[in-house]
Parts: structure tokens; C-alpha cells; sequence
């Protein structure tokens, strides 16, 4: 089975094939087909906007927030806080997957309507979204095996930490401890971090410290890791919380996901849902 | 645990419907573009040409995230100057298969073009001398014959295109692999789902090469075979 | 479209970096790949009917099974397990199974291996039975013949197909993007993209420097068939 031919080495001539002129017959006949094929297509796929759907983007490897059960289905607190707002804005959810460091150019390319999937509010996002009022805030920490000595980021001096690509916590680690001469390595998803660091590659992970907890510590793989150094709240790279991003100018949507927050929160609805998930109020001060 | 072998059956279904589609894109891309390259006329040659040489010379997955990610934002834009409501919205699967469609229009440009070339170029001078125009000569003595030549190199593409759909998997479409990958990210355990998955593809590569088999054997009924 | 920031010193130094890993990677499969093929082409060819089906179980394995779900066994699989597990802390070989590199590397070699074999098993035997028969007649032995006659004139006929293996392995390691810590130029585009919002200007570029590498090696390619095939070339006087 030999390989497609990338491009032709040998004699390329190209054969002059036009016997006769087109007979007049033929002429409008295939530029109507090509009219009718070119408006079938576009008919699939143009659509005006659907007042009824909210897409909602979700990364589906960061339990607790958003994972997926093993039938598949979207599950967490970020998914139950976006049905929670969908059903106030009385609009039905349709949660669309992707990949975590194109969430917001996905969003930018008009994919889904927002991204209820753990994003912190940073002034560097803030230039390119618009951001919802917080709706929780949690800080996130360094996780090593447990026993390693650590009083400065140059204590993990020639050690190996997984971070997300494209996250806040990526950029605290690139910030804080490359500098410190740590070797700081970007991965696609979060649950990718634990597969290398279950296998050995990695000495651990700056991550979230309740999604770490709920995605790693408490399972088997995780229980000789544990957290070290101070609860990371720094505002340069965390921003101020956890929020929902819209794209730039749509006030009227960011108008209504703010009005939800403010309902569930006082209804009672958003420590149901904490309840399900934490023993704590995630919303933080 | 079953689930997720379950979950990877279904990502397969979607797999051989973004094959079969893609393939039947790139089919008619591939017609459009040999019938372009050997109609002689220059602006068409040109840019069949053009179309083949860049299309084949960029890697497939760079192709596919320019397409996915620029050509949304780029179409958009382009409705919202024009002072359009309209949004585009590209469901992954059109995405994929658009995309897919189109980078292998380019080989099966190539391959029916070497095909077409293949034919005894007496038959069409006979289908021009009892008066049949150029769509009917096409449609009529042209593609049945160049059907056995193109089948080696279609076979190929077909392959190829295969193992290509495991490529859109990076545009979060839910095909065997991004299953695979998924399952075995959640339950820690790469190596079974990752091995089911391949084994998969291997199922599917049989049988298309069963399949084409027979469809070789149909189509070269009639000609002489070389004897060794 | 603001293409001033992909042509950022900062930017284009990492397009620099990135050309170079994809090159290394090209360069380090191919050979690896083209001593496994030379291996395999002869097994499949010569050696006895159980090393026949091993080879070709591993060249069906490799051609039937798609390369993104080779890297991603090799890499996050074979972490996976027990055994290779508990040795890659200090037993030599299996140290370099923690480097993502060696991971790509690996598979990128066998799959460009499994490919090459088959293509170099079919020239063989497409040898013409004259030149075998000939050599049989000037005394030479069963490797003599392989090593002086068969093979030369094999690998001459595999360079058409096999310059587009070339080509077809340059797009293969954009997958090197999908490892981990692998900065080839498709995973520095990428890094472009979710750091700036400029998707069509970063692949773009990264297009534009596969679209001049491809050239560069049909070109080399073009001269190596001009030397080694001079006698396929259609007449010139």
C-alpha cells in the first residue's frame, strides 16, 4: 500500500482536453446545478439567531466543576449553576465540548453564547470578554507528593509540574516558579496532568485546590500527594473569581446571566447545588 | 467501566459517518478539480493547480485547525460587515467533514487525473466523432473507464482518509479517538481503550479492503490480466 | 488581521525553535525508520515463514491504525503499565520512555519504518529474475546477491514512493503538537493562537513554513532521481 503521491516528480504534462466549443445547451445547465447545490449548502448550515438554545461551553476534565459520567453526560457544579441560570433566563442549555486554551476564540468565532466551565476573571481576558458577576472563588495550590520540603518555589528546584495550557494557573507557575528554575510543562487537559503524574513523568501539579482535590486527591492514585506552600489568591494572575464570560458588547445577555446569579443566590438554589458537591460556601469573599 | 466501551462504539459510528462523508466530498472535489486540470483552460488549470500544491503541501492538521478556527471567525466577520444577523454555525461534524472533504479533493484530484490520462485517448476522439458533447463523453466513456484506473490510488486515498478522521478528534469532535482519549483520561487506564480503539481501525481497514477488492475484481472484468 | 505581532522577534524566534524540533524529528524518524525498514523489508522477503508473519502482523498493525492513536499508546499507554513502570527511574533503556521526545520519536520511527517496509518488500520483489539468475551464475552467494544486486536496484525503485513517505511523515509530526512539552511548529502556532486570539495569522505562518519545507525536499528529492533514476528519464537528444 503504497503512500498518496504528495505532488508529481515526474513529467507533469498536463493534456489540453477542449475538443469543440461547449454546445449552448450544456453552459446553463451546469451553472444551475452548481446555483441550487451552492444554496442547498448554505441553507444547512445558515441559520439565524435561536432565541430558545444557550450554548454553553464546557471542559469536560475538571471534576468537580465539569466532568462527564461514564454514560457521558455533562455533569458538576459549573454545569449545575449553568442549568440553574438557563432555567431563571428560562432558556434551555445545550452544553458544547472544547478544548480548554480555545475556549475563548471559540467563543470569539461565535461556537457557543458563553463558557460556564471554571474561568477566572483576569484583566488580560477582560479585554477580549465580557465578564458575569463572580460566582464562586476558590484558590488554588501546589500539589507534590507529600514529605517534600518546600519554604520557596526554588525548594521544587529540577522537579517537573503539569500545569493546564492556557490557564491561570499555568501562568502563576510560568511566573513564579520557572524563574525558580522548576520545569513547568503545559498540558491540553487537567485529567491529562494526573495520567502523567500517576505514570511518574511529573512531581506534580499547580492546580485549583478543590478540583484537585476532587479530581485527584481523594482517588487511590492520589493519596501519597498533598498540597505545599501558601493558598494562592494573587490577583495579578487569578483576577477576582470565578465568572462567565459573554463576547464583547452583549449587554443585554450579561444584564440577564447577572440577574440569575443574583436570584439563585439568594433563593437558595446555589447552596443546594454547593451542597451536592462541597462542604463548604464556594463563593468566597 | 462498560460504559465507556459502549461510549467508544458509538464515537466509532461517528467515525465511519465522517469517512463515508468526507469521502463523498472529496469524490466530487476530486472530479471538479482533474476536470479542471485537463480542461486546458488556463485560469481553471491554474487554479486546480494552485489548490493541489497548497492543500497537499500543509500538514493535514494544520489545515484542519485554520479551517475550524480561522474560517469561522473569517466568515463571521466577513456577515458582520456586510451588516448580516446571521451567524454561521458550523457544527463540528460539518467543520470535520468539510475539512476533510476538501484536503483530499487534492489527492483525488491527482488521482483522477492520472487516471483520466490513463485512458487510450481513441475512445473519447470516438465519442467526439459520433457528435456526444463534453458532459456527455465525461458521463458516458470517460468516468466508467477511468473508474478501473483510479481504483489502486482510490483505494489509498480511502485508507488514508480513514486514519485521517482520527485527526478530528482535536476539534472536539466526538469520534472513536476523542472517546478513547476521554475514557481513558477519566479512569486512568490508557492502555485498553486505547488498544480497543486501534483495534477498531483495523476492523474497519479489512474491511474496505475486502470491499474494494470486489469492486477491483467487477471492474476489471474484461481485461487481460499479466501473467508472471 | 493583525499579522504585526506573528512577526514579533519573540514570535518568529519561536517559529526558529519550533522548525528545529519538527526537523530533528523528521530527520531522527527517518533514519531510524529506514534501518527498521531495511530490517523488515528483508524478513519479509527472505527469512522463514514465523519471522515472516511477526514483520508483517507489526507493518498491518502500523498501516491500518492511525499515527495520532500510535503516539498517544506509546506515550500515555506504556506509562500505564506496571512493568515498564518500575524500571524507567534507572534501567537504562527505559529511562528515555519518560522523554516525550523519545515517546514521539519512537512512534514516528516505526510507523515510517512499517510504511517504508512494505513499499521496499514489493521492490524486491519486483527485481527482474534475470539479475538474480545471473548473479546465481557468477558464484555469489544468497547475501552477496541481496547486498550487490537486489538491494540497490530495490531502494532505487522505491525513491519515487518513497519521497512522498518524506512528505507524508513532515505533516505526520504536526501530531508531535498532541505530546506533551513537544514544541514542534504546529504546537508553537497553537500556543500563538490561545495566547494572542490570532488563529488564522498563526497557522498561517506555521502553513507557510511546512509549504517551504515540503518544496525543499521535493526539490532534493527531484535531484536524487535525476542521479539514481537517470536511466527512467525521457530522452533528451
Amino acid at each position: 500500500m503504497a503512500r498518496v503521491p504528495a505532488l508529481c516528480l515526474h513529467d507533469c504534462r498536463i493534456f489540453s482536453f477542449s475538443p469543440h466549443p461547449q454546445t449552448k445547451e450544456d453552459k446553463p445547465m451546469t451553472k444551475k446545478l452548481l446555483g441550487l447545490a451552492l444554496l442547498a449548502a448554505c441553507a444547512t448550515t445558515v441559520q439565524a439567531a435561536d432565541l430558545k438554545d444557550l450554548k454553553i461551553a464546557i471542559d469536560p476534565t475538571y471534576e468537580p466543576f465539569t466532568y462527564k459520567t461514564a454514560d457521558g453526560k455533562p455533569t458538576g457544579f459549573d454545569v449545575d449553576i449553568a442549568e440553574a441560570i438557563c432555567a431563571e433566563m428560562k432558556r434551555k442549555c445545550v452544553f458544547v465540548e472544547q478544548v480548554w486554551d480555545s475556549m475563548i476564540p471559540g467563543l470569539q468565532a461565535r461556537k457557543y453564547d458563553m463558557i460556564v466551565s471554571s474561568m477566572s476573571m483576569t484583566d488580560e481576558r477582560r479585554k477580549v470578554v465580557d465578564f458575569s458577576d463572580r460566582y464562586y472563588k476558590t484558590p488554588s495550590a501546589i500539589v507534590v507528593k507529600k514529605g517534600t520540603a518546600y519554604d520557596a518555589p526554588a525548594s521544587l528546584k529540577g522537579k517537573k509540574i503539569g500545569v493546564l495550557k492556557g490557564s491561570t494557573q499555568e501562568k502563576w507557575a510560568m511566573g513564579e516558579l520557572k524563574p525558580a528554575g522548576v520545569t513547568v510543562v503545559p498540558y491540553e487537559a487537567q485529567d491529562q496532568v494526573y495520567l502523567d503524574i500517576n505514570a511518574g513523568r511529573l512531581d506534580g501539579t499547580v492546580a485549583d485546590k478543590v478540583e484537585v482535590h476532587g479530581g485527584f486527591l481523594r482517588k487511590p492514585e492520589g493519596k501519597d500527594y498533598g498540597y505545599v506552600g501558601h493558598d494562592q489568591y494573587e490577583t495579578k494572575y487569578y483576577g477576582d473569581g470565578i465568572g462567565i464570560p459573554v463576547r464583547k458588547g452583549q449587554k443585554e445577555l450579561l444584564g440577564q446571566i447577572n440577574a440569575a446569579i443574583k436570584t439563585i443566590r439568594s433563593n437558595g438554589t446555589y447552596d443546594q447545588i454547593a451542597k451536592k458537591y462541597f462542604d463548604f460556601d464556594p463563593y468566597g469573599n | 467501566m462498560s460504559s465507556y466501551y459502549y461510549s467508544i462504539l458509538q464515537g466509532a459510528l461517528l467515525t465511519v459517518a465522517v469517512s463515508l462523508a468526507s469521502l463523498f466530498v472529496s469524490t466530487i472535489l476530486g472530479l471538479l478539480g482533474a476536470t479542471a486540470k485537463l480542461s486546458g483552460r488556463r485560469p481553471l488549470v491554474w487554479l486546480a493547480t494552485l489548490y493541489t500544491t497548497v492543500v497537499r503541501g500543509i500538514p493535514e492538521l494544520v489545515l484542519m485547525l485554520l479551517v475550524f478556527y480561522g474560517a469561522a471567525i473569517g466568515i463571521n466577520n466577513l456577515f458582520e460587515a456586510m451588516g448580516s444577523d446571521y451567524v454561521l454555525d458550523l457544527n463540528p461534524f460539518i467543520a470535520g467533514v468539510a475539512t476533510l472533504g476538501f484536503i483530499y479533493g487534492a489527492y483525488m484530484t491527482e488521482t483522477f487525473r492520472g487516471a483520466i490520462l490513463s485512458i487510450p485517448k481513441g475512445q473519447m476522439e470516438a465519442a467526439w466523432a459520433f457528435g456526444m458533447g463534453p458532459v456527455r463523453t465525461f458521463l458516458r466513456i470517460t468516468l466508467p473507464q477511468m473508474v478501473r484506473y483510479a481504483l489502486p490510488g482510490y483505494t489509498n486515498n480511502w485508507l488514508v482518509l480513514i486514519k485521517a478522521t482520527a485527526l478530528v478528534s482535536l476539534i472536539s469532535l466526538h469520534d472513536m479517538t476523542y472517546m478513547a482519549k476521554q475514557a481513558s483520561a477519566a479512569t486512568r487506564e490508557p492502555f485498553i481503550f486505547l488498544m480497543f480503539a486501534a483495534a477498531l481501525y483495523l476492523v474497519f481497514t479489512s474491511i474496505s479492503l475486502n470491499v474494494l477488492k470486489r469492486i477491483n475484481a467487477r471492474y476489471s472484468l474484461g481485461t487481460e490480466k499479466v501473467q508472471l | 488581521m493583525s499579522w504585526e505581532i506573528v512577526f514579533e522577534t519573540e514570535q518568529l524566534l519561536a517559529y526558529w525553535h519550533g522548525l528545529l524540533t519538527t526537523l530533528s524529528l523528521l530527520l531522527s524518524s527517518l533514519g531510524i525508520g529506514a534501518v527498521l525498514a531495511v530490517a523488515c523489508a528483508l524478513a519479509l522477503t527472505n527469512g522463514p515463514w514465523i519471522v515472516q508473519k511477526l514483520v508483517g502482523s507489526f507493518t498491518y498493525f502500523v498501516r491500518g491504525t492511525p499515527l495520532l492513536i500510535q503516539v498517544y499508546l506509546i506515550y500515555y499507554g506504556l506509562a500505564q503499565l506496571e512493568w515498564i513502570q518500575s524500571r524507567w527511574d534507572d534501567v537504562w533503556p527505559w529511562t528515555h520512555f519518560k522523554e516525550p521526545f523519545f515517546c514521539a520519536l519512537l512512534a514516528f520511527a516505526l510507523n515510517t519504518g512499517g510504511y517504508t517496509a512494505e513499499m521496499l518488500a514489493g521492490a524486491i520483489r519486483e527485481t527482474d529474475p534475470g539479475e538474480v539468475e545471473a548473479a546465481r551464475a557468477m558464484g555469489m552467494g544468497r547475501w552477496q546477491i541481496m547486498a550487490r544486486i537486489v538491494l540497490p536496484s530495490a531502494i532505487r525503485r522505491t525513491l519515487p514512493p518513497y519521497s512522498n513517505e518524506v512528505v507524508m511523515m513532515l505533516h505526520s509530526t504536526s501530531l508531535a503538537s498532541t505530546v506533551p512539552a513537544l514544541t514542534d511548529v504546529t504546537a508553537v502556532a497553537s500556543q500563538i493562537y490561545s495566547d494572542y486570539y490570532l488563529p488564522f495569522e498563526a497557522y498561517l505562518a506555521a502553513a507557510a513554513i511546512y509549504l517551504c519545507v515540503t518544496f525543499t525536499l521535493i526539490g532534493f528529492f527531484r535531484l536524487l532521481e535525476k542521479r539514481y533514476l537517470a536511466y527512467l528519464a525521457p530522452r533528451r537528444n
